[in-house]
């Protein structure tokens, strides 16, 4: 398509679609800073970072987030990438419907797929003697991190040579080799994707979290729901601003890591 | 590599925390309080009809708003240079990273009374209350969701072939026949995925409208939230027809979508 500059109208509009996403994280920053505990502004202050970070409660609950993303992405990209690896290895009608399954959890409401892992869990869990709390909500962050994986795996197989495998056989690797030198090593970009989405849909759960969680367990977003029920505590602005900050820094540093891989691609050609 | 049996973990898997679950919910939903087989927790959700029919309502508006808006913003997206379209598509990406609680009360602050906004607009003499109504979760559904309508969108229309603009502008159509004929046709499967991407979760969503709307704006997923905990019978009906509402949307789009692929 040609490029032609964008006119002053053109330019306007996505300034404005941008303040509209911006501004409500721009004022959340802005009263972090506030002293008072309203929303008149009573003079700058640092005081909310400062009960923040002694804020054990919340803190806990960051933790645990970080927690059960790190290892829920790790889990589901392993199982997801086997599982994709297998999948493609059926034919016709059955890697249909083993496809479609996998999609179940990603195309069903967040909402459905809650309250049917809480009835399994809770009935489960009356049979096994447990109760909710992390390892359910871990299993259930792995459930919809998976299809993730999976979905992302699955277009790097499909372009893959099957010959390459038998390539490095032929060239005297064994099978383990075979598979991790040059499997791997190809569907790797599908992988790395599959993990970041799966870390950052795990991170921002709130809904299956809620149904899944017991009555011990809290992650950052049902911690927040708790506090939003009662009195809207100011530190929650100096958490956001804090969160955003760090959303910012991991953008800048994915992007120059991209351009980084951009160039050497450049380069080799 | 040829193997398929690395795919039995995750088919177990699914057989356990897909399958069952659904099952479970099946069953569930065809119980009374005793456990005995009834169609009583069909009847009670029949009793939230309204509150089905105001939440696809709900979602309708909002999919419809993220269409408008991301629409000219997607065709914006595909004129510019490589890098600013990055750096675009980066800004509509980090409020989708912020915690979605925290977006949510983000507009709560900013739409209460004597907040940000009701202030600036006081000052100008417009006096109104922006929280508590069917609006407000509108807007913090269109909130949630634009970038979903505007990346499935954008990533089509870039893929558009260059060739098909420039011959029909030879054969003497101007740029708004072109964004017709050309562009329009072309970007279809994209708008098909972001309406799915937006209409899905925005009917199934809970807490914006407890956050953002009013007394009668409640959504039916609030209800399941509200009754699940005590009724997990009637709960599961509602959450059945739920998911059948969805499945028969998403059928539907996709025969709209095959067929626009093919004319």
């Amino acid at each position: 398509m040609q490029k032609k500059k964008l006119s002053v109208v053109s330019k306007i509009y996505i300034a404005l679609i941008l303040i509209f996403l911006y501004a409500p994280i721009a004022v959340m920053i802005i009263m972090s800073f506030n002293k008072g505990n309203t929303m008149a502004w009573k003079g700058f202050s640092l005081k909310w970072y400062g009960e923040l970070f002694q804020n054990n409660v919340l803190m806990g609950a960051l933790a645990n987030t970080l927690i059960i993303a790190v290892l829920a992405s790790l889990l589901a990209t392993v199982l997801g990438t086997a599982a994709a690896i297998g999948i493609n290895n059926f034919r016709g009608k059955t890697r249909a419907v083993l496809q479609n399954v996998s999609n179940i959890p990603i195309i069903s409401p967040d909402i459905v797929m809650g309250v049917s892992l809480m009835l399994l869990f809770s009935f489960l869990g009356v049979i096994f003697h447990f109760e909710m709390g992390f390892f359910t909500v871990l299993l259930s962050h792995v459930c919809f991190c998976v299809p993730l994986v999976v979905l992302n795996v699955m277009p790097r197989l499909r372009r893959m040579d099957p010959s390459l495998y038998d390539a490095a056989l032929d060239l005297g690797c064994n099978q383990w080799q075979a598979f991790y030198k040059v499997v791997i090593h190809e569907l790797m970009p599908g992988i790395v994707s599959g993990m970041l989405i799966s870390f950052t849909y795990s991170l921002d759960d709130f809904v299956i979290t809620h149904f899944t969680q017991g009555a011990k367990f809290n992650n950052l977003s049902t911690e927040i729901y708790s506090l939003l029920r009662r009195k809207i505590p100011p530190t929650i602005n100096a958490l956001s601003a804090l969160l955003f900050l760090a959303i910012i820094i991991i953008m800048v540093l994915i992007n120059v890591y991209e351009r980084r891989a951009e160039k050497r691609a450049a380069k080799l050609k | 590599m040829k193997s398929k049996k690395l795919s039995i973990p995750y088919i177990i898997w699914m057989l356990v925390f897909t399958m069952i679950p659904i099952v479970m919910i099946g069953i569930t939903a065809f119980k009374d309080s005793h456990g005995n087989f009834s169609l009583e927790p069909f009847m009670k959700a029949f009793g939230y009809t309204g509150v089905f029919l105001k939440s696809l309502w709900i979602a309708l508006l909002s999919t419809l708003i993220c269409l408008v808006l991301a629409y000219p913003l997607a065709y914006l997206l595909t004129r510019m240079k490589k890098s600013s379209q990055n750096t675009i598509q980066m800004l509509l990406m980090i409020p989708m990273w912020m915690n979605f609680l925290l977006r949510i009360y983000a507009w709560m602050i900013l739409l209460q009374k004597n907040g940000p906004l009701d202030t600036a607009l006081s000052l100008l003499g417009i006096h109104g209350t922006y929280i508590g109504n069917t609006g407000a979760v509108v807007l913090g559904m269109v909130y949630e969701y634009l970038p979903f309508m505007v990346l499935p969108i954008f990533t089509v229309m870039s893929k558009i072939d260059g060739g098909l603009i420039e011959a029909a502008q030879d054969l003497g159509s101007n740029g708004f026949a072109v964004l017709r004929k050309v562009i329009f046709p072309l970007s279809i499967p994209g708008v098909i995925s972001g309406i799915t991407m937006v209409f899905v979760p925005s009917a199934s969503t809970f807490l914006v409208s407890q956050y953002l709307g009013g007394t009668d704006d409640i959504m039916i997923g609030d209800v399941i939230d509200k009754i699940f905990w005590t009724d997990q019978s009637t709960g599961s009906a509602i959450s059945l027809i739920l998911m059948i509402l969805i499945f028969v949307f998403l059928v539907l789009m996709n025969l709209f979508g095959d067929e626009e692929a093919i004319a």
